[in-house]
């Protein structure tokens, strides 16, 4: 009695009334994507000549390539230089990854003008090889492919030996049990080519997304246009990996009440102030290289962002994770990343949108209800697709030793 | 109870990479190398030499916006009466190429007061196009004969091609829900093609447009500087701007004072295309980054071997 007491309290439900806020959310974002689909981007959107893209490539895709940067950056460390102690966070951020990613394509697919062409990328003879776009577009779709491979273990975990179908479909239990071994095994073996892999798409991308930005010229404050770009964008991936798998570990649990691993979390935090310190040096170099640091003291509006973006983004938790006491504590480690994290949204909203002036502005671009609706429905479909997976398939390590 | 191998499930896995495991990158690579070859294949432009363009001699032009109207009616886009042209209020405001006015006239005011000057404003036909480079399925082409097209039939519509344009000259249907289109002026390519004149320069009636071979009006554009010094700025604008455009002018007063932007010789599409094919020519990058963390991987996991065997035997029973 005792004892499924227990049990009931220590495996969460799906639904709390917490999760019906963020359902809600989902929906009125899907009605505002409905829109999207059948009234047009113009009639749903404030984009324009001047403004072509807005915050679903602002935020959806480019914040959400980057904060799915978690999944390449624990993969490297865990399973490349094989540092065992880190196991336990390659899969929720492999998840996050996986489900990130997906909705980066999602977004990308809400944003193009012709959706239904959305293949042409797919056919050799409209690839057109001088395009970053092209190079970006390649390596994410090839990326998911690879994701989704890579979660697949953990699906073939979930249910090998535990095939259970319904009704008549039971003589297939066993058949299909077979599979999933095989399948399992098969994949056991190749599975390192596939890790590998995923790291190199990851740089690939991750840096060529700054690299898009690099021929839109003057139109990019000289803050941050540079041909450097694709260097500190992937710099800042790396960092900003690691701050998403800490403050997602973190936030699990609490949110599934179990104990925080911090002192595991500290640990990985150690990479991020060297990234940081690198990221700095680097800019540094180049702001004076390009003269740029005039733009440091002119007082604009571009400057003010650019304080913001680096003093919150790169000193704060520079600062705090150098203190080895804050960096040994929740609280800290918390804050730390949730900084870095906001200060990589900030740098490609800085780069995508807000530091970014059209050759001749027709109207100043802020999205509409809509466009807002839309991006927070995507982040509420996100958090309800992690939390059904991780409820159901074998992610956090210590929820499965709840649940055991 | 869950053992949490990660995703290196079999122990055979965890011993990193072995040969077979390099067989199967190396295939991965040869695809890699095919793919940037075919990409590079693509990337010749080869500029006829007697391609063509547009001199357009600012000095000359009245500004009664008869380009606009015979623009829109080549283009089969909505039109007014050719009368609306005379309506002077429109210059109030600085207006810019839209989806259904591919090409707009200005009236610029000199920054001194001077006596205003009409600027006729359209597609500049880059030589080197920084949306041809950003496109990526193609559907911008620079022909070698000048014009830069743009095929529907490839377009995703992504606007890649609009943030690229460093002269904010592309246009987008943003109202049309199934099948927007990046609208620019195409240089009339159907009707130069059978022959005739672009219908802005066929209609325009103080011949303030000039058609023909890029190489012959750059000659005629220094002519006229050198025959009335004193009309014109020393400054073909479009010679060498963004890597030149096959769209020239001639103005009496600096460009930047006309809106034009100050571009350098260089197309804002080299700078991208060096990053890009220097970091993947030829795919070494990548290959050698595949190459490097497979060494690590192997090293790290040879080294910790044992530690591993013993977690192995711990965890599953
Ligand atoms: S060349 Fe043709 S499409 Fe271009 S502005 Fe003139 S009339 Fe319009
Ligand atoms: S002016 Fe803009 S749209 Fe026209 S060819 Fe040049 S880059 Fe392309
Ligand atoms: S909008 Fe169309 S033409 Fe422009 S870059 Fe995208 S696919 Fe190419």
């Amino acid at each position: 009695m005792t004892l499924e007491h227990s049990i009931e309290t220590s495996r969460p439900r799906f639904f709390t009334p917490g999760v019906w806020v963020v359902v809600a959310v989902a929906m009125i974002g899907a009605a505002a994507l409905l829109a999207r689909f059948v009234f047009g981007l113009g009639r749903v959107t404030n984009l324009d000549n001047g403004y072509p893209w807005g915050i679903w490539i602002a935020i959806d895709v480019a914040c959400g390539v980057a904060l799915a940067a978690g999944g390449f950056t624990t993969a490297f460390v865990a399973h490349l230089t094989n540092r065992e102690e880190f196991h336990p966070l390659v899969r929720p951020a492999l998840l996050t990854a996986m489900i990130g990613y997906t909705f980066v394509a999602l977004g990308v697919m809400t944003d193009l003008g012709r959706f239904w062409a959305m293949w042409h990328v797919m056919l050799p003879w409209m690839w057109q090889g001088n395009s970053v776009l092209f190079e970006v577009a390649i390596c994410v779709m090839t990326y998911v492919t690879v994701l989704y491979i890579e979660f697949l273990p953990i699906v073939c975990e979930r249910f090998i030996g535990r095939v259970r179908l319904p009704g008549v479909l039971r003589v297939l239990n066993a058949p299909v049990d077979r599979l999933l071994r095989l399948l399992d095994a098969a994949l056991g073996r190749v599975m390192t080519v596939f890790i590998i892999l995923g790291v190199v798409l990851s740089c690939m991308h991750q840096s060529s997304l700054g690299t898009l930005m690099v021929i839109s010229g003057a139109k990019l404050h000289p803050l941050w246009q540079t041909p450097m770009l694709p260097l500190f964008f992937l710099l800042s991936a790396f960092a900003v990996g690691f701050a998403m798998v800490i403050f997602e570990s973190l936030l699990a649990s609490k949110s599934l009440g179990i104990e925080p691993e911090t002192d595991l979390l500290a640990r990985l935090a150690r990479f991020i102030p060297v990234l940081l310190g690198i990221y700095t040096i680097a800019k540094a170099i180049d702001l004076l290289n390009r003269g740029a640091f005039v733009h440091l003291f002119d007082g604009s509006r571009a400057n003010m962002l650019f304080i913001f973006e680096f003093s919150l983004g790169v000193v704060a938790p520079f600062i705090i994770l150098m203190v080895d006491r804050w960096r040994h504590s929740a609280r800290g480690l918390f804050t730390a990343a949730s900084l870095v994290i906001a200060g990589v949204v900030m740098n490609r909203l800085d780069v995508f949108l807000l530091a970014y002036t059209p050759a001749i502005e027709i109207r100043p671009y802020f999205p509409t209800p809509a466009e807002f609706a839309v991006t927070a429905g995507f982040i509420a479909m996100i958090v309800l697709i992690y939390r059904f997976i991780v409820l159901n398939f074998p992610v956090i390590e210590r929820l499965e030793e709840v649940r055991a | 109870m869950f053992a949490f191998p990660a995703n290196i499930p079999s122990r055979s896995a965890r011993e990193a990479l072995s040969r077979r495991d390099f067989v199967k990158i190396s295939g991965v690579c040869a695809a890699g190398l095919a793919t940037a070859g075919a990409a590079r294949a693509s990337e010749k432009r080869a500029l006829d030499p007697d391609r063509r363009g547009v001199l357009v001699d600012l000095t000359v032009c009245v500004g009664c916006r008869r380009c606009e109207w015979a623009c829109n009616n080549a283009n089969d886009l909505p039109n007014g009466d050719l009368s609306d042209c005379d309506d002077q209020s429109i210059f109030k405001s600085r207006r810019r190429p839209t989806s259904v006015h591919l090409t707009v006239v200005n009236r610029m005011a000199g920054s001194d007061g001077s006596k205003p000057i009409f600027v006729k404003t359209q597609c500049m036909h880059c030589e080197h196009p920084a949306c041809v480079s950003a496109c990526l399925v193609g559907a911008m082409r620079k022909t070698a004969d000048g014009p830069v097209i743009y095929d529907a039939s490839r377009c995703i519509g992504c606007r890649y091609c609009m943030v690229a344009c460093p002269y904010q000259f592309a246009a987008y249907e943003y109202e049309n829900a199934l099948t927007p289109q990046v609208k620019k002026c195409q240089l009339c390519q159907s009707r130069t093609s059978r022959g005739e004149l672009p219908a802005c320069v066929a209609m325009c009636p103080v011949e303030a447009l000039t058609y023909g071979r890029r190489d012959e009006l750059l000659k005629l554009a220094h002519e006229r500087i050198d025959c009335n010094p004193d009309r014109y700025v020393n400054h073909v604008y479009g010679e060498h701007e963004g890597g030149g455009t096959s769209w020239l002018y001639l103005a009496d007063r600096p460009f930047t004072e006309l809106g034009f932007p100050a571009l350098g010789p260089d197309s804002p599409a080299e700078l991208t295309e060096t990053i890009q094919h220097g970091i993947f020519k030829g795919f070494a990058a990548p290959v050698m980054l595949f190459g490097l963390l497979g060494a690590i991987g192997k090293l790290s996991h040879a080294s910790t071997a044992h530690t591993h065997a013993e977690h192995t035997e711990k965890v599953t029973p």
